[in-house]
């Protein structure tokens, strides 16, 4: 497709340009990179759900790989303040997972979190309708408006993930401080903390692409002279 | 001169909307022709099927029955990738609310098309820089949308229309959401435009400033043409009409 030629009749004039309508990557990032810091404020609205969502997962990993650190240790009295805040460890328990209960709570606040990124960026296309129609009236092709707005997805969806694991995980290790002192700190495998932390972000990018692929292939689809129409 | 050619041809173009149970026969048979080189100004009361005839011109809209002809190519018989060519590199905008894009400097929004064509950024950004001072924006091209007057952004959207040296530059009423004197500004700019550069230049308008510098004036009422008028017969018309001199 990206190579097809505009047929001889339609080629009449200039000829000093490629017969492309092309947009480079470079400029795409650039493009929706400034899209972002101009609406910095709404696309922080946008980000909003995402960054709880993630911290929330991010908590509850962090939190199981505390606990699996103080339970490593083997000692009693550690297990003990397990049990008795709130972890249900049995005696034959050497490592603990996340609890049924707990993933069902993550999945939903996963699930709330994408259909609040839908809800966001369809209001965000609504509002862009003017410009989307503009850039097709200057030639743009469906793929160019489709990749504008994941590459902005994409880049909301990393650095909103990214504070929102950092942030979940940090919680969860001053809450363990409290609650274990330094016990909790000195036990755990950093590994897997930087391990649940970076999955969290991964998730949490992914959240971001998905949720904004229905409102992306509304807003390509758009014809211009709807656009056009639409008073502002 | 070279012969005139024609560089759009409008043949016996119906559209119907279906507006709920209502079927809207917005142009009922139009026949029309372009001379390459023109300045064409298309006029008529508010739901006469100016805008509509307009669009297809443009390429944004399919004809119901009929054919459109750009540069004798049926636009019909295009697909999205050609018309996206067509827009790109045939065809300038200039819309009556600007549509300069809101989040990009003056220099961006006239480079878009330029990048969408394929030219590269230095390029681009030297043609723009030239195009702009050739509209009188020569010291604001890093100005924001937001920070220009509403003349100064038509003017962006002028430079934007002629970014790829389009043959055709439609201009739907390029003056309705300016005062007296800025619209006839934008007016002799384009007029100035048509004649250095040869560009057709094609406006919807029901603005009377516009008449005194058309080659021709196509009248449009009830998605018919009521009449076309050339430019000598129009200083009568113009005249009985009554406004100004």
């Amino acid at each position: 497709m990206k190579d097809k030629q505009i047929p001889a009749r339609a080629t009449k004039g200039s000829d000093s340009v490629d017969r492309l309508v092309v947009l480079p990557f470079k400029k795409s990032v650039e493009i929706s990179l400034k899209s972002i810091q101009v609406r910095f404020f709404r696309s922080l609205i946008t980000t909003m759900s995402l960054v709880l969502a993630v911290s929330f997962l991010s908590f509850v990993s962090v939190s199981t790989d505390v606990a699996n650190g103080l339970l490593s240790t083997q000692e009693p009295g550690l297990r003990q303040a397990l049990i008795r805040s709130g972890y249900d460890v049995r005696p034959e328990d050497t490592t603990l997972g996340s609890t049924p209960k707990q993933r069902w709570i993550v999945i939903l606040s996963l699930l709330v979190c994408v259909v609040g990124i839908v809800n966001a960026q369809l209001m965000s296309v609504t509002e862009r309708f003017r410009e989307i129609g503009t850039m097709k009236c200057l030639g743009a092709l469906d793929r160019f408006i489709l990749r504008l707005f994941l590459l902005e997805a994409g880049m909301e969806g990393l650095g909103g993930a990214c504070v929102g694991a950092m942030a979940g995980a940090l919680f969860s290790l001053i809450n363990a401080l409290f609650s274990f002192g330094t016990a909790a700190v000195t036990t755990l495998s950093w590994t897997d903390i930087a391990l649940s932390t970076v999955s969290a972000i991964g998730v949490g990018f992914l959240l971001s692409l998905l949720g904004v692929m229905y409102p992306a292939i509304v807003a390509a689809r758009m014809q211009p002279v709807e656009a056009m129409r639409i008073e502002q | 001169m070279a012969e005139p050619r024609n560089i759009v041809r409008v043949s016996k173009v119906t559209k119907t909307f279906q507006l709920g149970k209502v079927e809207v026969h917005a142009l009922q048979g139009v026949d029309l022709e372009i001379a390459a080189g023109d300045y064409i100004s298309i006029m008529g009361p508010s739901g006469s099927g100016k805008s509509t005839l307009f669009n297809m011109i443009g390429g944004l809209d399919k004809p119901t029955s009929g054919r459109v002809f750009i540069d004798e190519v049926d636009i019909a018989q295009l697909d999205a990738y050609e018309l996206a060519w067509l827009r790109c590199r045939k065809i300038g905008y200039i819309f009556q609310t600007f549509n300069i894009i809101q989040v990009m400097t003056a220099l961006e929004n006239v480079t878009l098309p330029m990048i969408f064509a394929g030219m590269n950024n230095d390029a681009a950004v030297a043609k723009g820089i030239q195009l702009l001072e050739l509209v009188g924006l020569g010291d604001r091209f890093r100005h924001k949308p937001s920070e220009l007057s509403g003349g100064q952004q038509q003017r962006v959207a002028v430079a934007r229309a002629l970014a790829n040296d389009p043959a055709i530059v439609l201009a739907d009423e390029p003056t309705g959401n300016l005062d007296l004197t800025t619209g006839e500004e934008i007016i002799e700019l384009l007029k100035e435009l048509s004649q250095e550069r040869g560009v057709t230049v094609i406006s919807a308008t029901h603005d009377f400033k516009m008449l005194n510098v058309s080659d021709q004036v196509v009248w449009i009422r009830d998605g018919r043409i009521e009449k076309i008028e050339n430019r000598e017969e129009l200083s009568i018309s113009v005249g009985q009409i009554g406004v100004r001199e």
